[in-house]
């Protein structure tokens, strides 16, 4: 294993171009793309630490955490199929019903 | 020296049976995917009466040769609004997968490119369902009405049997208590006896979803010529179809290699610790030489004086492999070799045993239609996987808690699953009856429009 | 030494197609980079000796949910899309931010290094040969200490399930 602080930093690089792209991108489906970035990122973080410390707990919580995209992924797109058939766009500016 | 070329020697020193076995598959598997091509459209010939393949080269055997030189020659032609990068990543995806699932194969206890992985089996059924990819993205850059449909209907039909497969493949794993391969096959040199035979309906729905998943028929629509053209491949022309079509049949391998594993034995021979049958381990040596015997005595009636001296020059190396195979047998000091030569024989004919069980029932059983495929899956196969996991775990509990013997908790727990298949079949019929019988009645008789 | 290979390897691609993947027009291209990212965490769980995790990775997020990906753009494809502004009007303000972000982040382990026996570029972990065989040990864990999260996994999974079936329906 390598240091722990190259996995942060692997982690934290991940995790910013991920929030890069849920903050800046207009397409609503490259926004969930970089939202499983952000996990992804995250279960990297778990995975070197449940290495330095010897405990097997953070890769079980990394196990979770994939189960849990998997469900977010599956009700985000259906969201979004259901929004397009209404609405003809997967812009996010775009989806404004909701504005004054 | 400086330090990073002492690290790469060292490396070098550690891997260097992995990398050249790496090498070997890469470069060997493309040849045996050829030859099984030709040995299907001679099976094929062979049970339609006729002949197959038998002008290039003695009885057709140059004909691979001849289709990869023309595949290689052809010309390369891409769609005009196909998606250049994504059209060219699709066949290689779909190649890359099935080459890289070799790697976790065990071809004898000592032929293992990528040693004792802990989660072997998985990985070799997670890195071949990448192949999926190769098809989705292939259907989708050749900005085609056929290929996208072929693309979407063979996604979902991999995916729905996948599932199938991987909770059969659970069955087994239950008995064998490990994802390692050495360890699944010493699980069954254990017990005495293959897990083919303790959890047949496991094998049997591994069998069907194996078939689905290769896209082999009788689920090949995604690819079936009078259907879609050729589906995803449509566009595909030269040497990436013939990247597709290594994917497909290395991906007949990797799923023969799985089953034979975990339900076939691996490289155990039959009946691995009957002692009275120990003389079948003679029999690899003497399977060769009797095929040897055959081409020697076949050569002799060859039309032509170059088929002539194939044969005698296939019939030597016959003899040639049957005396490597022979020679440990008869000589003690070698007799630790016998276990991984006659292995890597047994694990090969087991293979090939069911690859031609493909073949077999390719030429044999007429084609699904993608709805009756679909409920194939999802109605008949999962449900029954399902419980299939269930009865193998109900026996493994009454085996190890309350001492009942194995066999007899295994034939309980058969029985009912079977009872089970058996429902679901009858629900099946009744949910058919019940669909044709909403039809609504055929016109008044006297509407004949045929009459007069 | 074949540790560090590997890991700069994997991050490397990784990070690569990170930012390949949030720059694309097409969303294809995007998926497909997404893909590229996943698997190089895949090999980064392996290299961290996770390899019931590198196989999950692979098996559940590369095979399962990056196809759901794929086949939801290919349902949802526009060509008007292609030619519109791919980022939004914050576009600068979110880069300022997240370059602080890492600009203290970066601060924080650069001066944690000298730091002995707790800095963050000190190797202490126990060596790869005295490690549990890692499917067991995780099944210990998941089955015994854990039992009610996995319980609650499932029922979360077949809800999402229920309910991205009951969204994407037709209604007729």
């Amino acid at each position: 294993m390598m240091p722990i602080g190259y996995y942060l930093f692997l982690s934290m690089a991940l995790f910013l171009i991920g929030a890069i792209g849920v903050i800046t991108r207009r397409n609503v489906i490259v926004v969930l793309m970089s939202i499983e970035l952000i996990l992804n990122a995250v279960n990297i973080n778990l995975v070197a630490f449940s290495r330095m410390f010897g405990d097997v707990a953070g890769q079980v919580f990394a196990l979770f955490i994939i189960a849990d995209a998997a469900a977010e992924a599956a009700v985000g797109l259906g969201i979004i199929i259901a929004f397009f058939r209404n609405r003809e766009t997967v812009m996010e500016d775009e989806m404004d019903l909701l504005k004054w | 020296m400086s330090p990073t070329l002492h690290a790469v020697i060292a490396f070098l020193q550690t891997w260097w049976v992995e990398l050249v076995s790496g090498v070997v598959i890469v470069a060997v598997v493309p040849l045996i995917t050829g030859y099984m091509v030709l040995m299907e459209r001679k099976l094929m010939a062979d049970m339609q009466a006729r002949l197959g393949p038998m002008r290039v080269g003695p009885h057709g055997l140059l004909q691979p040769i001849a289709d990869a030189v023309k595949l290689l020659i052809k010309e390369d032609i891409i769609p005009d609004d196909a998606d250049k990068m994504v059209f060219w990543l699709a066949p290689v995806v779909s190649m890359t997968a099935a080459l890289t699932a070799m790697a976790g194969i065990a071809f004898g206890p000592a032929f293992e490119v990528a040693r004792d992985i802990n989660v072997g089996l998985l990985f070799i059924v997670g890195v071949s369902s990448l192949g999926l990819f190769g098809i989705v993205l292939g259907g989708w850059a050749s900005n085609s009405h056929y290929s996208i449909m072929g693309a979407l209907r063979s996604t979902a039909q991999l995916v729905s049997y996948e599932t199938a497969a991987g909770l059969a493949l659970v069955s087994g794993l239950l008995m064998a208590g490990t994802l390692n391969i050495r360890a699944i096959v010493d699980a069954q040199y254990s017990s005495g006896v293959w897990f083919g035979f303790l959890t047949p309906v496991a094998f049997f729905i591994y069998a069907v979803a194996s078939i689905a998943e290769t896209n082999r028929a009788p689920f090949d629509l995604p690819e079936a010529e009078s259907e879609l053209v050729a589906g995803y491949m449509t566009e595909y022309s030269g040497f990436r179809w013939a990247c597709y079509f290594l994917g497909e049949y290395a991906n007949m391998i990797v799923v023969g290699a799985v089953a034979t594993t975990l339900f076939l034995g691996g490289w155990l021979r039959p009946f691995p610790r009957v002692h009275w049958l120990n003389w079948l381990d003679a029999v690899p040596a003497l399977f060769t030489a009797a095929v040897g015997v055959y081409c020697a005595l076949r050569a002799g009636k060859q039309p032509v004086r170059v088929q002539v001296w194939f044969m005698w020059a296939v019939a030597l190396a016959c003899f040639a492999v049957a005396l490597i195979l022979a020679v440990p047998l008869a000589v003690a000091p070698l007799k630790f070799m016998v276990p991984g030569l006659n292995g890597a024989f047994w694990f090969l004919l087991k293979i090939t045993g069911y690859i031609y069980l493909f073949m077999w029932l390719r030429f044999t059983l007429p084609r699904y239609r993608f709805d009756q495929l679909m409920h194939l899956g999802w109605y008949i196969l999962i449900p029954l996987a399902i419980v299939n996991v269930l009865a193998v775990g109900v026996a493994m509990i009454l085996e190890m808690e309350y001492g009942w013997n194995r066999w007899l908790a295994l034939i309980v727990t058969t029985i009912l699953t079977l009872a089970t298949a058996l429902f679901l079949l009858r629900l099946n019929d009744k949910r058919a009856a019940a669909a044709t019988s909403a039809v609504p009645p055929e016109g008044p008789a006297t509407e004949d429009s045929y009459a007069g | 030494m074949l540790d560090k290979v590997i890991f700069f390897f994997f991050a490397g691609v990784a990070i690569l197609s990170a930012a390949l993947m949030v720059t694309r027009r097409n969303a294809i291209h995007s998926a497909i980079f997404l893909i590229t990212t996943l698997l190089a965490t895949a090999g980064i769980f392996l290299q961290l000796r996770a390899e019931f995790l590198f196989i999950a990775q692979i098996i559940l997020y590369v095979g399962g949910i990056m196809v759901l990906f794929i086949f939801v753009i290919m349902l949802v494809n526009l060509d008007v899309a292609l030619h519109q502004i791919q980022f939004s009007r914050q576009k600068w303000v979110a880069l300022l931010v997240t370059l602080a972000l890492a600009a203290e982040v970066g601060v924080m382990l650069w001066s944690s290094r000298g730091i002995p026996g707790q800095g963050f570029l000190l190797p202490n972990a126990a060596p790869a040969s005295q490690l549990p065989a890692n499917t067991e040990a995780l099944a210990g864990r998941l089955f015994d200490a854990y039992l009610l999260p996995f319980e609650i996994a499932s029922v979360l999974l077949l809800v999402a399930m229920v309910g991205a079936v009951v969204m994407a329906k037709k209604r007729t």
